[in-house]
């Protein structure tokens, strides 16, 4: 196989767009789809100070490595969630990335913070480990950058990531989920602007994107994420890309520009339902936010979160 | 060649030389969810493996946090 570029040896075919890149050119053509997607989304400009939300994984930490690239002042934000054998070692990748770099890392531990950690908070608050995680990890992205001034929020799902949380909403009919599937969420209601700039680029893709550009990542899978029901739908999608390349990106991308503006009337009243959370003030449609309820049924405290700097 | 795989972690011999497709297929891998890295380079699916190559696939597919369901982000 050739380089479509440069007619030299390729390393990775991708059957989606019917080329082959070298890896010079490979890391080019992720900085232009990731270019493409921030102007074709409006998500942001060099002028903003971004905050990108890294787990030392692969997705995460090429998009930060790629919006250096680019030019634009991003700083990271990492999450210790106290899961035996992963978060510590996913915390090292992420910190000897922005040591390498020069980068500014902010690192939050919610067992120092907020006195419990993701397997005994999902138990105490009887969600699913991911639940409890995810929720944790947003309510954290939305404080961190509103005390740290940041304008934008840039984390990494990519088009698998999309595909199959747009999957799992179609098989489901939510059509308040499906009324919030976008890659960017204004600001409102004090929460930064959120920008998933990856949603052109898959997981195969980024991996290799951090194999050629030499970055090492956490190649093990979280062990609360086995055998979930999102795993699933990535295999389901990827038995049907193998068999129609293309299938992902079709069904994600026509879904933003054919089938998102059929809820655009939910996404609208969902917008009005959100008041402060009587615990922290973070915006909530209930009277204390899910963060705080989980953090109480765990036994923790809902402090703040400080900031620790680190060059 | 040994082929190196992970989630979990393991370690199995392939007799003879073969391309990264045929590979695959012996292996029931989708080429969609993976990368082959030979001898430390990452190689395309037509790639040629000669048979005392050392082979990493390597799964690239994650679900962890993050992903809910009508998460905002």
């Amino acid at each position: 196989m050739k380089c479509r570029v440069c007619r030299g040896s390729a390393v990775i075919d991708l059957k989606r767009h019917n080329a082959n890149f070298c890896g010079e050119h490979f890391l080019r053509f992720c900085h232009q789809q990731v270019e493409k997607c921030i102007d074709e989304f409006d998500m942001c400009s060099t002028s903003d100070k971004l905050l990108v939300a890294v787990s030392g994984g692969k997705d995460s930490l090429a998009i930060w490595d790629i919006l250096t690239n680019l030019g634009y002042e991003a700083d990271g934000l990492y999450i210790g969630l106290g899961i035996d054998n992963y978060s510590d070692p996913s915390g090292e990748f992420a910190k000897t990335f922005a040591a390498d770099r020069g980068l500014k890392l902010n690192v939050v531990d919610i067992v120092e913070e907020y006195g419990y950690d993701v397997p005994s908070g999902s138990r105490a608050a009887r969600r699913a480990p991911c639940s409890a995680c995810g929720m944790s990890k947003r309510h954290i992205f939305d404080r961190v950058a509103l005390e740290g001034g940041y304008d934008v929020l840039v984390t990494g799902h990519n088009l698998d990531d999309e595909a199959a949380v747009l999957f799992g909403n179609v098989l489901h009919w939510q059509t308040d989920y499906l009324a919030r599937q976008h890659p960017v969420l204004p600001a409102r209601n004090g929460l930064p602007r959120k920008v998933k700039p990856l949603v052109r680029l898959d997981e195969r893709e980024m991996a290799a994107y951090c194999v050629i550009a030499g970055i090492d990542y956490m190649l093990d899978e979280c062990p609360m994420a086995a055998g979930n029901k999102h795993l699933r739908y990535k295999d389901a999608l990827n038995s049907i890309e193998a068999a129609s390349p293309g299938s992902k990106q079709a069904f994600f991308h026509k879904f933003l520009s054919k089938g998102a503006p059929f809820f655009a009337e939910a996404a609208e009243e969902l917008r009005d339902e959100l008041s402060p959370c009587e615990t922290c003030g973070a915006p909530t449609p209930n009277d204390i936010c899910a963060f705080c309820r989980l953090v109480e049924r765990a036994g923790g405290q809902p402090v703040p979160v400080e900031l620790t700097v680190r060059p | 060649m040994k082929i190196e795989l992970r989630n979990p972690t393991r370690t199995v011999e392939i007799e003879g030389a073969m391309s990264v497709t045929k590979l695959l297929n012996k292996l029931d891998v989708n080429s969609a969810s993976v990368l082959v890295i030979c001898d430390g380079v990452l190689v395309p699916t037509d790639a040629f493996l000669e048979h005392d190559a050392v082979v990493e696939i390597r799964n690239v597919i994650s679900g962890g946090a993050g992903v809910i369901y009508g998460a905002t982000v």
